[in-house]
């Protein structure tokens, strides 16, 4: 059994990354455009702030009913994707081809660049819910049990 | 062509992989995993594959890393040696067979940026040409991606959904299913 560490420079610095972290996350997804990254890693990287206090702290309490139903918010991710890629298709046009998105006074590639946001927002939803409810999941099989 | 670093890094990756599985201190196994991962994430970077070295750093390193703690910290973390010498050897024999499969299909791969090569030749070139003009995006992976092949993303996503889901089911307890 793996105790969490009571040492002050631990503590410090998770909670001195933990914003850090996520303000990285931020920076990858919306400059996924133009240099290495996307709504995987910045999704990743939303799950790894949340999942690294445990590291820190230790499990304490118990779940939340949203904790516990955090797997919804990953649902919700991948049907922001499916609906930004729904619009172009009940206009008439291809499945996910944001030329075709509705917004006046652009050019298709101005829109093919926000529909490519769009859908990067939802993965990272997706992928950082699904990882997060993972590691609840994982902590709740460990409630009751002497922790 | 591989430079001398690729070569250096290649042996780590094996090194640190053998390491994980012969160490017998589970969380010494996780670390040693993770150093892999991290090997593996410069030898992707040392390819040219940026995006792929990037999501292997945060993915491999990172939150599986993170997932095997949190799983330390609901079990013993000595690993518990049991002799099953007819299942290792089974293990080993398919993973010999394997092992040769992959590196028999590899013979026939083209070398890492050959313009003459199959894959050269088909849509990347249009990807590579006009995937700034097309989607206003400089990072052609990401055009690639989230554009060109947004379905397979989609499906991707959904996959890690899935996951997800079934990590729920199995793991959640049972006694507020009702609820």
């Amino acid at each position: 059994m793996i105790r969490p560490h009571d040492s002050v420079i631990v503590h410090t610095l998770a909670r001195v990354f933990i914003p850090i972290i996520q303000l990285f996350a931020l920076y990858v997804l919306i400059h996924g455009h133009d240099s290495p990254g996307g709504g995987f890693q910045a999704g990743t990287l939303f799950a790894a702030s949340f999942i690294l206090p445990v590291i820190a702290f230790g499990i304490q309490g118990s779940l939340t009913v949203l904790e516990r139903r955090a797997i919804i918010l990953g649902g919700i991710g991948i049907l922001l994707f499916a609906g930004i890629g729904l619009i172009p298709l009940l206009l008439g046009e291809e499945f996910l081809n944001y030329g075709e998105l509705p917004i006046p006074g652009m050019e298709a590639s101005a829109r093919r660049h926000l529909g490519i946001l769009g859908i990067e927002i939802g993965v990272t939803i997706a992928v950082a819910a699904t990882a997060v409810s993972i590691y609840y999941s994982l902590r709740e099989r460990g409630e009751g049990e002497g922790n | 062509m591989m430079l001398f670093d690729d070569y250096l890094l290649l042996t780590l990756v094996i090194v640190t992989a053998l390491g994980a599985v012969f160490v017998r201190d589970l969380f010494s196994g996780v670390l040693t995993l993770a150093a892999y991962s991290f090997f593996l994430a410069l030898l992707w970077a040392g390819l040219g594959a940026v995006d792929v070295a990037f999501t292997e750093a945060v993915v491999g390193a990172g939150l599986s890393t993170l997932f095997f703690l949190v799983a330390l910290f609901l079990t013993s973390h000595q690993e518990e040696v049991r002799k099953q010498f007819k299942v290792q050897m089974m293990a080993l024999g398919s993973l010999g067979i394997l092992g040769f499969l992959l590196l028999f299909g590899s013979v026939d791969l083209p070398v890492v940026g050959d313009p003459e090569s199959l894959p050269s030749k088909h849509v990347s070139s249009h990807y590579l040409k006009k995937s700034l003009e097309e989607t206003d995006t400089p990072n052609v992976v990401t055009a690639v991606l989230a554009d060109y092949r947004g379905f397979d993303t989609l499906g991707e996503t959904t996959v890690i959904f899935t996951a997800g889901i079934a990590c729920w089911m199995l793991l959640r307890r049972r006694d507020d299913s009702a609820t």
